[in-house]
């Protein structure tokens, strides 16, 4: 008898990849693209993904809601819903390409929306947390309507397949970001579907995780009291929500967002010499203990004009930087970096837990 | 005999690879896994970045890397020899059991995890730079050197060197004050007979890499072993 996936455990994998110019110079989706393909093993084409920054500057006041629907019944019903918590100033369907190696795809939209004033008034909540709680009524409440990207002037880009199908797919040549993410996934405990594939956004927020996070539940329930739902069936989700409460709820930098699920032992703590730095990751692990976030993972979080790559604190997966002029580039694998850059310089392997954090120059993005 | 990968799968690769009897160059590496897994024979030069489990199962043949290599380096090699003239990633000689691994730039996390030893196989890995965390971890058999030649800030090993360590041995040049090892292993300063027993294979490091053997020999010296036959005796049951 043949188990559909999702029956049946498959071992990890996953490929990560990113590029960043910090000059904010635009790059096609191509060569993001072609940094996948040396890594196609890692995955098993149940899930492939990108997220851009910068693709639409026209549209850059409004937060960009890509969607996926079951059927235009569940869209339709959507937006009514939508209409009464925004003003869409835009909405269409997201351009792709008939290619054989993407099927079953579902309905996939893209509605450029700005909170309705009145709205925000009566419930007296800045708009950043009123799209965040609407994304996650739709996504709880609202069946075969899936919000996959809510941030300004970014977008994801996600489905079933190989990610170097997926960036064919969704015709990513045709963008031009000053910051990619790639995905290339190999569900290990959880389904592959279009909704479960990387990256994981909220707001302008986005994650590319390879792992598997052990403290996943612990993380989740201490998460949920905050207003957040875990409706994707896989541990990434979670990474998403806690970098959004650490960073935009709790105002942390993203160093400490990084201390804080990436912590280092209490024996490397207690061996630091620096007495203000011990002190903060003293209190840090101790005021968010149900964050720390145990298991393998390497991660980048991309925001509105920047990155953050990270490992878990044993460093159970492998992570890249390079450098070549303006840009920076993060992989799984160096094979993946020499593929966007042949000629980069400065090849590191970052430390688990050690963040690397790149920015684009202020007014460049 | 020389040959462009660029483009082909590690299964084409490696059967154009075993299709010669001769010594081979490949250009154009990006990536490719499991390149000469289990080989006995050959000289195999990489230009390029090869993928993951570059000579796992090696069995006799060498393979010189122009550039770096990625995770898992000689994964279970029984013999033959790995030589990267630049850095490598996680995992190098992943329960290793014979045969050397030279690498003339830093080492990633868990170099030599698990390296193990029987009679005359004992595995020899040297690490030209600086390593990562967890070096040694686990390891049965077998030698680790660690020279700490790269220009990095870096300490000479990372967290937690000799996790687990039950066997074999590790090298560590330099000063070595700030680097806290576990209980089940001691370090001591190595003496005239230690430093002369090196001397073959840091005189074949040399000549492979175009380095001064006086320079490195001109230093102190760690070693560091498990503590006893049975450093785990009382851990959960007297044995």
């Amino acid at each position: 008898m043949n188990h559909i996936e999702g029956q049946v455990r498959i071992p990890s994998g996953c490929a990560i990849a990113a590029v960043i110019s910090k000059d904010g110079n635009k790059m096609t989706g191509e060569k993001i693209i072609e940094s996948m393909k040396p890594m196609h093993d890692r995955s098993n084409g149940l899930g492939g993904g990108f997220a851009a920054y910068g693709i639409y500057p026209e549209y850059r006041e409004f937060y960009a809601l890509h969607m996926f629907f079951n059927d235009r019944a569940s869209r339709k019903n959507c937006e009514g819903v939508l209409k009464e918590y925004f003003e869409i100033v835009k909405s269409e369907i997201i351009p792709t390409r008939k290619i054989p190696s993407i099927t079953d795809e579902p309905i996939i939209w893209r509605y450029f929306v700005a909170p309705l004033r009145s709205m925000l008034v009566n419930l007296q909540l800045d708009e950043k947390e009123y799209v965040t709680r609407s994304v996650m009524k739709i996504n709880t409440e609202m069946p075969g309507a899936y919000v996959f990207s809510s941030g300004k002037n970014m977008g994801t880009f996600k489905a079933v397949g190989f990610p170097e199908d997926v960036g064919v797919f969704y015709k990513l040549e045709e963008y031009e970001a000053y910051s990619w993410t790639a995905h290339g996934r190999y569900p290990t405990n959880t389904p592959g579907w279009w909704g479960g594939a990387h990256p994981f956004t909220l707001l302008d927020y986005s994650i590319v995780h390879n792992g598997e996070i052990s403290s996943y539940d612990a993380n989740r329930r201490f998460i949920e009291m905050f207003g957040y739902k875990c409706t994707l069936q896989t541990d990434t989700e979670v990474i998403t929500y806690i970098m959004d409460y650490l960073l935009r709820v709790q105002k942390l930098s993203l160093d400490e967002a990084a201390s804080v699920i990436a912590a280092p032992f209490w024996s490397t703590i207690a061996a630091k010499t620096d007495i203000s730095e011990k002190e903060k990751l003293k209190y840090l692990r101790t005021v968010f203990p149900s964050l720390l976030i145990t298991g393998p993972f390497s991660i980048v979080l991309g925001f509105n004009g920047g990155l953050m790559a990270l490992n878990d604190r044993l460093k159970l997966r492998s992570m890249v930087v390079g450098e070549k002029d303006d840009k920076v580039f993060i992989a799984s694998e160096e094979a993946a970096i020499r593929m966007m850059e042949p000629d980069a310089e400065n090849i590191v392997s970052p430390a688990g837990g050690e963040a690397v954090i790149v920015k684009v120059k202020d007014g460049a993005y | 005999m020389l040959f462009d990968v660029k483009g082909l799968d590690h299964k084409t690769l490696n059967q154009k690879v075993r299709s010669f009897d001769t010594n081979i160059t490949i250009s154009g590496c990006c990536g490719q896994r499991f390149i000469a897994a289990g080989m006995k024979d050959k000289h195999i030069t990489i230009n390029g970045i090869p993928g993951n489990a570059l000579g796992a199962y090696l069995d006799g043949a060498t393979i010189e890397v122009n550039g770096n290599a990625q995770d898992a380096v000689g994964d279970t090699m029984n013999d033959g020899k790995i030589i990267i003239h630049g850095s490598i990633g996680d995992a190098a000689g992943y329960a290793m059991r014979g045969g050397k691994i030279y690498i003339q730039g830093d080492a990633g996390y868990r170099a030599g995890i698990h390296m193990k030893a029987y009679k005359d196989k004992i595995p020899v890995m040297i690490i030209g730079g600086k390593a990562g965390s967890f070096l040694g971890e686990y390891q049965a058999g077998g030698i680790i050197m660690v020279l700490g030649m790269s220009h990095t800030e870096r300490r000479i090993v990372g967290n937690f060197p000799c996790t687990g360590m039950h066997g074999g041995k590790i090298i560590l040049r330099g000063n070595i004050d700030h680097i806290t090892f576990p209980k089940n292993v001691c370090a001591k300063s190595a003496t005239e007979e230690d430093i002369e027993s090196l001397r073959p294979e840091l005189t074949e490091f040399c000549e492979v890499f175009g380095c001064d053997i006086k320079k490195i020999i001109n230093s102190e010296f760690t070693v560091v072993t498990p503590d006893s036959k049975n450093p785990y005796e009382q851990m959960y049951v007297a044995n």
